[in-house]
């Protein structure tokens, strides 16, 4: 049987993964793919918990929940992205350094 | 040693290391078509969970959506985003990365102490729950029951994220259209 420890220490993984492609990117497509990964990370522990909840099924919801809000930010950061790139020419978080006026 | 814990075994590594794959490669293409497989190796591990709906939503909105998504943005973003493969930089580890690199694994190594010293395969309620046949058993079907719940107790989330979904999906809509020259 998977206990949740190992569920718990794949998560740990998949999160420090995400923290450092965040931390060290330079480009921000790819500094949103990790924010994904951090995301993946806390649903595997929803689901995961959820397991033990049969009546109300909190876990398993909320981690829909969690999908569907992944999605919403992703759809807003690449609008950001699209319109950053747009006025600079490039979508390297570094190197936005003014702002619009 | 059960079949189930070989699958899992196998569906974790293939997700750490596509992630780890997608997280050191610099072509940014790579990285989203690896993302893939990632996610794809996630909605498996959801299944060992016994959530098989969450699954079946992983593949449809992030493989379906997130991923095309990204790979409109990029398409949209121009050959700029695609320098960075020309620099010759052929190190594994450059010295730009180290911080970064320590960063994460020192904060693995503390979350690998949180985890293993909470203990969370012997908390109460775990017990509680399996003790009182509130476990998710394999043959059991729970769509029905998300279903039911997802309409009556969790109705205010459910309504509250539909007007952030209609929010962020005008925003989203308002933010990307071309700007008119005033």
């Amino acid at each position: 049987m998977i206990t949740l420890t190992d569920f718990m220490v794949v998560s740990a993984m998949l999160f420090c993964i995400g923290l450092y492609m965040i931390v060290s990117k330079h480009n921000a497509i790819q500094i949103l793919i990790g924010i994904e990964l951090i995301l993946n990370a806390a649903i595997l522990n929803l689901v995961a918990f959820g397991k033990y909840d049969k009546v109300n099924n909190s876990g398993q919801i909320f981690a829909l929940f969690a999908i569907v809000l992944a999605a919403a930010t992703t759809a807003v950061a690449l609008a950001i992205v699209l319109n950053v790139y747009r006025r600079y020419k490039t979508i390297d978080p570094d190197k936005l350094t003014n702002l619009k006026d | 040693m059960s079949l189930v814990r070989i699958l899992f075994y196998f569906l974790s590594f293939i997700a750490i290391a596509s992630a780890l794959y997608a997280a050191a490669s610099k072509n940014l293409v790579r990285s989203i078509f690896v993302f893939f497989v990632t996610l794809f190796a996630l909605a498996g591990l959801y299944v060992l969970a016994l959530a098989d709906f969450v699954a079946v939503t992983q593949v449809v909105i992030y493989v379906g959506g997130i991923l095309v998504l990204i790979l409109f943005a990029f398409m949209l973003s121009g050959k700029e985003t695609l320098n960075v493969i020309q620099q010759p930089n052929s190190k594994l580890f450059s010295v730009k990365k180290l911080p970064a690199i320590l960063l994460a694994s020192l904060f693995f190594i503390v979350l690998l102490n949180v985890v293993l010293k909470a203990d969370v395969d012997n908390l109460s309620w775990v017990k509680d729950s399996v003790n009182l046949k509130n476990e998710i058993t394999p043959n059991a079907i729970m769509i029905d029951n998300i279903g039911v719940n997802l309409m009556t107790r969790y109705l205010l989330p459910f309504e509250a994220i539909s007007i952030l979904l209609l929010m962020a999906l005008v925003g989203a809509a308002h933010l990307s259209r071309k700007q008119v020259k005033a």
